[in-house]
């Protein structure tokens, strides 16, 4: 008996230090012996939930001098499902994370509408919500694709992806509140962190499916993803969803704000650089098996993963394990909701010996997520912004998975 | 039959309140490419010199070569070289950004602390590190719109989809 303790106590030991890998989502560990005897009472109810001690997954934080002008990065490779819990939802802030008083936040929406209006925070909870399901990329996610040195796991390698349930009101409802004039074009739309970060709205794609969002995931948004008013700019990059909304200004033309000049703007191999690129193209990634993890002998396994697109829904994905020679279809995990994640799965038969996993992923227009090697055909090596290659992993023979760099 | 603006009023919620011209005057500090917005004040870069010694230099370099930051100064006709200098004189193609995001981001640790003379003045100093304006040129909010930047015209709108097929058909995708 004690015997068996032990190496129980070895086995569970080990696959700790094997990492997170392998985790409660996707495999149990090895059979609990029956207890016996008498038992103790467990902890009382609580008021706010957490979760088990055993479960250990984080964002993965940057070293920096200035982390309130950071990114941490989801741990794509321990979820499941196609929700992020909002503990684990990327963060990129441009001047850290601003303590807001509901009761005293305001949103002022003026410009060429008109009746200029300030919105309390309770005003528009009050106004009739929706809640819909999408992803959030950064246009700076897997920017350290484009060069020799890639992501080591999914979350290196693309975790400024997240997706979530949010819940708000429609911009268009507060825009048809403020009367938009014929002019009208675009919106400034600014922050009240800090910095006031700001970005321009097309006015189309506000009146089609933005939304002034105050919930997530079943609750108020956290503080990190703009309590407690933020846009919801669905399929488009990230920097775009201005959290702590607090104005709203209604112009003829875009303002050419930092942020969508000097940054996330594509520079091109002639020297010129795309603006405006809003849209993040289909992507996908395997995060199981991927790098960082291992796998415990040859045999059966189920490859997963997430595809997502901004132009609508995931149509299919292909999983290749030789290197890219053949590709079949995964099944694909419903719901398929346009511009949210989509999980895939794939049944494997691991012979034991090297292999490259990798996916592929068309979305509804047609689009097919195309390779590294197509994509710097096109764009070169320095746009560093909308990266959306096919990510490979490689499964060493001793069951390890590493980025496939040379 | 009722006019459809009518219709449209008759439809609000009538949720928010309609702000003073005052508040709207104290929250809008909004700067168009056009210099719409800017505020009353001036620099030059004689004047913005030491506040950006002071303020600036920690983190954007002396000559705003960068240091725990990214660079400002630099990088003329790098765009197209292997290890291309983005700064405020090689990339950003309006000055109006320069005056706008010192004033509502900078400096880093204390947005906001600047007074509008003292961002004319740093928005001076940057463009003279980039051999854009003269020590002595004064800039304000007639004077700053009418700043060319060397990368004016540099940018070009989003040709997506640009890489990679379409279901079917195989060849290469091109431009909308």
């Amino acid at each position: 008996m004690e015997d068996t303790q032990s190496t129980r106590r070895r086995w569970l030991g080990l696959t700790a230090a094997l990492g997170a890998g392998v985790t409660a989502c996707k495999r149990s560990g090895p059979e609990q012996a029956e207890e016996t005897g008498p038992r103790l009472l467990g902890k009382p109810v609580s008021a706010y939930g957490e979760r088990s001690p055993y479960e250990t997954d984080t964002r993965a934080l940057p070293n920096t001098r200035t982390p309130e002008a950071a990114s941490s990065r989801t741990p794509l490779q321990d979820s499941c499902g196609i929700l992020t819990p909002s503990s684990l939802h990327y963060e990129r802030h441009h001047a850290g994370v601003p303590n807001i008083d509901p009761a005293r936040h305001r949103l002022l929406l003026h410009g060429l509408v008109d009746r200029p209006l300030i919105f309390t925070v309770d005003e528009i909870r009050r106004m009739p919500s929706v809640s819909h399901i999408h992803f959030l990329e950064c246009s700076g996610n897997s920017g350290g694709e484009w060069g020799p040195k890639t992501g080591r796991d999914a979350s290196q390698s693309c975790g400024l992806a997240s997706c979530s349930v949010w819940t708000g009101v429609p911009l268009s409802s507060l825009l048809h509140e403020a009367g938009v004039q014929k002019d009208a074009k675009w919106l400034i739309c600014e922050g009240a962190d800090a910095c006031k970060m700001q970005r321009s709205l097309p006015l189309d794609k506000a009146m089609q499916d933005t939304l002034v969002a105050w919930g997530q995931n079943g609750e108020a948004l956290r503080p990190e993803q703009g309590y407690p008013l933020r846009l919801v700019v669905p399929g488009w990059e990230g920097n775009i969803s201005v959290k702590w909304l607090r104005r709203i200004k209604v112009t003829g033309q875009p303002y050419m704000v930092r942020d969508e000049t000097s940054h996330y703007t594509d520079l091109m191999p002639d020297g010129t650089a795309r603006i405006f690129t809003f849209v993040m193209d289909a992507k996908s990634l395997i995060t199981f098996p991927s790098g960082g993890q291992r796998l415990n002998g040859p045999g059966s396994y189920e490859v997963t993963g997430l595809a997502w697109s901004g132009r609508g829904r995931i149509e299919r994905v292909e999983v290749s394990t030789d290197l890219g020679r053949s590709w079949q279809n995964a099944n694909l995990q419903e719901p398929r909701l346009p511009m949210a994640f989509t999980r895939f799965r794939f049944p494997w038969k691991w012979d034991g010996s090297a292999a490259v996993l990798q996916s592929r992923c068309t979305d509804e227009s047609g689009y097919v997520q195309p390779s590294k090697e197509e994509l710097i055909a096109v764009r070169g090596l320095n746009s560093q912004f909308h990266y959306n290659g096919i990510k490979p992993w490689k499964v060493m023979p001793d069951g390890s998975v590493t980025n496939a760099d040379a | 039959m009722l006019m459809p603006n009518l219709v449209a009023i008759l439809a609000l919620l009538a949720v928010g309140r309609t702000p003073t011209p005052e508040e709207i005057r104290a929250w809008d500090i909004s700067v168009a490419p056009d210099g719409a917005g800017l505020p009353e004040g001036s620099g030059t870069a004689a004047a913005g010199k030491e506040i950006y010694a002071n303020r600036c230099a920690r983190c954007h370099g002396a000559k705003g070569e960068g240091r725990d930051s990214v660079p400002v100064a630099g990088g003329q006709g790098t765009l197209k070289s292997p290890k291309p200098l983005r700064t405020v004189g090689s990339y950003w193609p309006y000055a109006t950004t320069i005056f706008d995001y010192v004033s509502r981001a900078m400096p880093f640790d204390k947005p906001g602390t600047l007074s509008h003379d003292q961002v004319y003045a740093v928005t001076a100093y940057v463009l003279y590190l980039n051999g854009i304006v003269a020590e002595d040129a004064m800039i304000d909010a007639r004077s700053l719109p009418k700043v060319q930047m060397p990368n004016r015209n540099g940018f070009v709108p989003d040709p997506r989809p640009d890489v990679g097929r379409t279901r079917g058909s195989g060849s290469a995708r091109k431009a909308r």
